[in-house]
Order: structure tokens, then C-alpha cells, then sequence
């Protein structure tokens, strides 16, 4: 029986082989998108499939969580009878963080599990063999036209999250609780700066990448049947979702 | 045309090829047989550059395989078709977009002249009016066919059979086989069949290869495999139950 140091090491190797798999693979998908890009169908597949297929879920999403600001802003700011700046702090909230971060969470459980459950599948029954076989390179037409669709589209959806959060928090600060509509909208073109809104686009990006990336990893990896599916499904949004997160703290502390 | 030479290949432990030479004879049907198991699909896999063997080589039209980039390996691939066990069939396209993915994707051909090549091909394996079904929508014969279809519409030089009948009954068995052996006398590539259909598999091949404990006991035309008297090739070509393979 190996001792708890080899064990240890075991796991450490174990995990350094798969760290570097990772980034291999990443930066192959990236060499692929510039060499050979493919046709833009393949692309726009993608953005339908990633971006349009998922507006209703940001939608839903962005208006309840812009309406829970709307709530919770509105009784904490009245304490301090600040409720005028409703519409900032709501704006803020959504561009700078929830925004990008619930919009990314939302995408890897519609797309991202997806995408790791089609490309597991094609490994599985050997249709991935079949590209390769066709003298084809499977990641031109599976993973780099998600990579591109993912970056494009990840923005796109946090964008409209952020509109539609903004107008949730009217909803209900303004018509429900009876801010001053002026002071909700003026407050706020007075307090966001362009630097919010370009670091929101950036996590956005970044996070497209990262969603996209394990994904289609963890799909290409999948192990054997549909157990072998299954549980890389899972483990690609498990992943996903933890990464997305401690990158946005990271790229929050740069940003800010 | 293909020659693999002390070709070596293990999965964790378990060694499936070992020290494995065979030759296949170019413009022949060529079967490889052996118990389940006992690493035919690798071997045909090997053929393709699917996978890499440890130590070995594998020459396709005198170049080795197994020692090339992406590049390369993709330009000898043009000079194969490979039919799957399952077919490998995409699933999210229909039958028509299936045939056609390949001439799409590597031709400059018009859409008209893709439409009349893919039922060209649908015609040659006796599929017709199935554009628009997709791969779940058919029968395992009618996915084989379609693969068949598939894999021959670039006109290869070589093409690999993995299993093309398991799971089906004798009579679109036997049309398969029948299918391989019209296909063949057509377009004259070099074919790889790898099967256990006992007997069969000599009426349409030409040399028959068996394989055991990852080597090749012995190769021969149908009739000499069919005489040979080494006790393996014995059983499994009589199905017997008592002879030196195991089974559990």
C-alpha cells in the first residue's frame, strides 16, 4: 500500500499532467481559430445556439435579480435617506459584477453542459474518430467555432442582462416603491463611468473563454459511456462556475 | 500499401498488440479475424494513425505513420475511408448532410453537384429517398450503408472496415458483405475488414489474417486459413468450445 507521501505526490503529478492538458489544449484551440477559422456558419451555429438560445433564461434571470436589488437597495438606502441613489447603486451592482458573473453562471448551465454533453457524445460513438479519419481536424469545427461563438456572444447576453437588471430595479424602486424616476436614471448616468462598463465587457470576454474552454475540454476528455458523459457534464459546470469566480475576483482586484 | 512491423501497444497494463507485423496486399480484401477483445479495432485503428503505438512502425505507401505531425498524418488520411462499427454517423445532421459533410468541407464542388454526387453514393449502397432521416431514424444495416456511402464518396485508396456486420441478422449480413465486395470490384481500393462473421468472411476476401494475443498467428487466402491445422485458428474458425482459447 503506497504511503500517504506517495499518495500525495501521486495527486500532485496527477493534477499538474491535467492543469497542463488543459492549457495545451486551450492554446491548440486558439492556434486553430487564427490558422484555419473555418466557415462563418459553423461560427454563427454557435451564436444562435450560445447567444439567442439563452436570452430568455438572462432575461428571467437579469429581471429578478435587478428587481432584488430594487428591494434591497431601496431599504438599506432609506435608512440612510439616500434613496435617490437607488438607480446607481442597482447599476452598479449589475455592470461591474452580477451582471458579467450571473450572465456567465447562467450560460454554463444552459450552454456549457451542452457543449460537454454533444462533443462527450461525438467522442463516445466515435464520431469525433470519424472527423479525424475524413482527414478533418475536429477542433475547427467543434471547439474553436464555441470559443469564438462563447466570446461574442457572453458579452452580447451580459449586456442585456445589465439592461434588463436596470429595469427591474425601476420596477420596483420606481413604480412599486416610489422613487423618483429622474433621480433613479440621473443618479446613475452621474455615478457609472465608462471604466465600469469596459470592465464588465472584460470579465465577460474572459468568462466566455473560460466557459467555452472547459467545456469542450471536459467534453473531448469525457470518459467511457454515458456514466463517462454524465460525469463530465457535471464536472464541467462545477468547474466552470469555480473558475468563473475566482477569476472575477481576480480581475476585479486589476480592474478596480 | 500498409505495413505495420513490430508494432507494440498496451492499454495500462494489459499489452493488446505485441510485436504485431502484418502486410496488407494493395487492391486485395484483406480480413483481419480473432476472438472479441483481442485488439482488431486497435490494430485497424493503428492503420489510420488513430492511435500511436509504443514501438513499431506503421507504413502506409512506405511512409511512417507513426512518427508524424498533424499535417502530414491528415495528408495520408486523404487516402483512407473507414467504415465504424457503429457507422459514426453525426447525429445532429440528417443522412444527406452526413454523405455531404466530407465534399463540403475538402471540394469546391457546386451545391448541385454535392446533391447529385451524395445520391450517387446513396445510390451505389441501394439507399434512396432518405435525405432527410437522421442516423437515429434508421436501421443498423441502413446507418452501415450510409457510412459506406460516406466513406467512399472521396474515392480512397484504402478503406477500413471495423466490424461492418456485427449486430445485424444474416440477410443484411450477408448484403453488407455482398456490398464490400460490388463496392470493391468498382472503385479496386485496398480494404481492411476486420470480423468475426465465421464462415462468411472467406466467401468475399481475399487473404485472411488471424489475430491472438496481440500477433498474427497466421495469414493466408480463405482456403489456406481454412485448412490450416494450428489449434487456434482451428477452434475459432470451427467455434468449438474446447481448444487453447479461453473465454469467460
Amino acid at each position: 500500500m503506497p504511503n500517504p507521501v506517495e499518495q500525495l505526490g501521486a495527486l500532485s503529478l496527477s493534477l499538474l499532467r491535467e492543469m497542463g492538458r488543459m492549457v495545451n489544449f486551450l492554446v491548440y484551440a486558439l492556434y486553430k481559430i487564427i490558422s484555419s477559422p473555418g466557415k462563418p456558419i459553423h461560427i454563427l451555429k454557435q451564436l444562435y445556439f450560445i447567444g439567442a438560445k439563452s436570452f430568455f433564461v438572462i432575461f428571467l434571470t437579469a429581471s429578478f435579480t435587478g428587481m432584488v436589488l430594487g428591494l434591497q437597495g431601496y431599504y438599506t438606502l432609506t435608512k440612510f435617506g439616500s434613496e435617490g441613489m437607488l438607480g446607481s447603486a442597482v447599476a452598479l451592482s449589475l455592470i461591474r459584477e452580477l451582471g458579467p458573473v450571473l450572465s456567465a453562471l447562467m450560460v454554463t448551465g444552459r450552454a456549457g453542459s451542452a457543449i460537454t454533453a454533444e462533443i462527450g457524445i461525438m467522442k463516445i460513438t466515435e464520431q469525433i474518430d470519424a472527423l479525424r479519419t475524413m482527414a478533418l481536424e475536429p477542433f475547427k469545427y467543434l471547439v474553436s467555432p464555441k470559443i469564438v461563438g462563447a466570446v461574442i456572444a457572453v458579452p452580447l447576453l451580459c449586456a442585456i442582462f445589465d439592461v434588463v437588471g436596470i429595469y427591474g430595479g425601476y420596477l420596483v424602486g420606481v413604480k412599486l416603491l416610489g422613487v423618483n424616476p429622474g433621480a433613479y436614471f440621473h443618479e446613475m448616468e452621474k455615478s457609472v463611468e465608462w471604466k465600469d462598463v469596459y470592465s464588465g465587457i472584460i470579465k465577460s470576454i474572459s468568462f466566455g473563454v473560460i466557459i467555452s474552454w472547459v467545456c469542450c475540454y471536459k467534453g473531448y476528455y469525457a470518459g467511457h459511456g454515458a456514466e463517462g458523459v454524465s460525469r463530465a457534464t457535471t464536472s464541467a459546470v462545477v468547474m466552470s462556475s469555480v473558475l468563473v469566480l475566482i477569476w472575477d475576483y481576480f480581475l476585479t482586484s486589476i480592474l478596480l | 500499401m500498409i505495413k505495420l512491423v513490430n508494432v507494440t501497444k498496451s492499454f495500462d497494463s494489459q499489452v493488446v498488440l505485441n510485436n504485431l507485423t502484418l502486410e496488407v496486399p494493395p487492391g486485395k480484401i484483406t480480413a483481419v479475424i480473432g476472438p472479441s477483445g483481442e485488439g482488431k479495432s486497435v490494430l485497424l485503428k493503428h492503420m489510420i494513425g488513430l492511435l500511436r503505438p509504443e514501438s513499431g512502425e506503421v507504413l502506409v505507401e512506405g511512409e511512417d505513420i507513426t512518427r508524424m505531425g498533424r499535417g502530414s498524418l491528415n495528408r495520408v488520411r486523404e487516402k483512407f475511408g473507414m467504415l465504424f462499427q457503429n457507422a459514426a454517423l453525426f447525429d445532429s445532421m440528417t443522412v444527406f448532410e452526413n454523405v455531404a459533410f466530407p465534399l463540403e468541407e475538402k471540394t469546391r464542388l457546386s451545391a448541385t453537384e454535392i446533391r447529385d454526387k451524395v445520391h450517387e453514393a446513396l445510390g451505389h449502397v441501394g439507399l434512396k429517398g432518405i435525405d432527410k432521416k437522421y442516423p437515429d431514424e434508421l436501421s443498423g444495416g441502413m446507418k452501415k450503408r450510409v457510412g459506406l456511402a460516406r466513406a467512399l464518396l472521396l474515392n480512397p485508396k484504402i478503406v477500413l472496415f471495423d466490424e461492418p456486420t456485427t449486430g445485424l441478422d444474416p440477410i443484411i449480413c450477408r448484403a453488407i458483405h455482398q456490398l464490400i465486395k460490388d463496392t470493391h470490384a468498382r472503385f479496386g481500393f485496398t480494404a481492411v475488414v476486420v470480423s468475426h462473421e465465421i464462415p462468411e468472411i472467406f466467401d468475399f476476401t481475399d487473404h485472411v489474417a488471424m489475430l491472438y494475443r496481440g500477433e498474427i498467428l497466421e495469414m493466408g487466402t480463405p482456403a489456406e486459413i481454412q485448412r490450416s491445422t494450428h489449434p487456434v485458428v482451428r477452434q475459432f474458425i470451427t467455434g468449438s468450445l474446447e481448444g487453447p482459447i479461453r473465454f469467460v
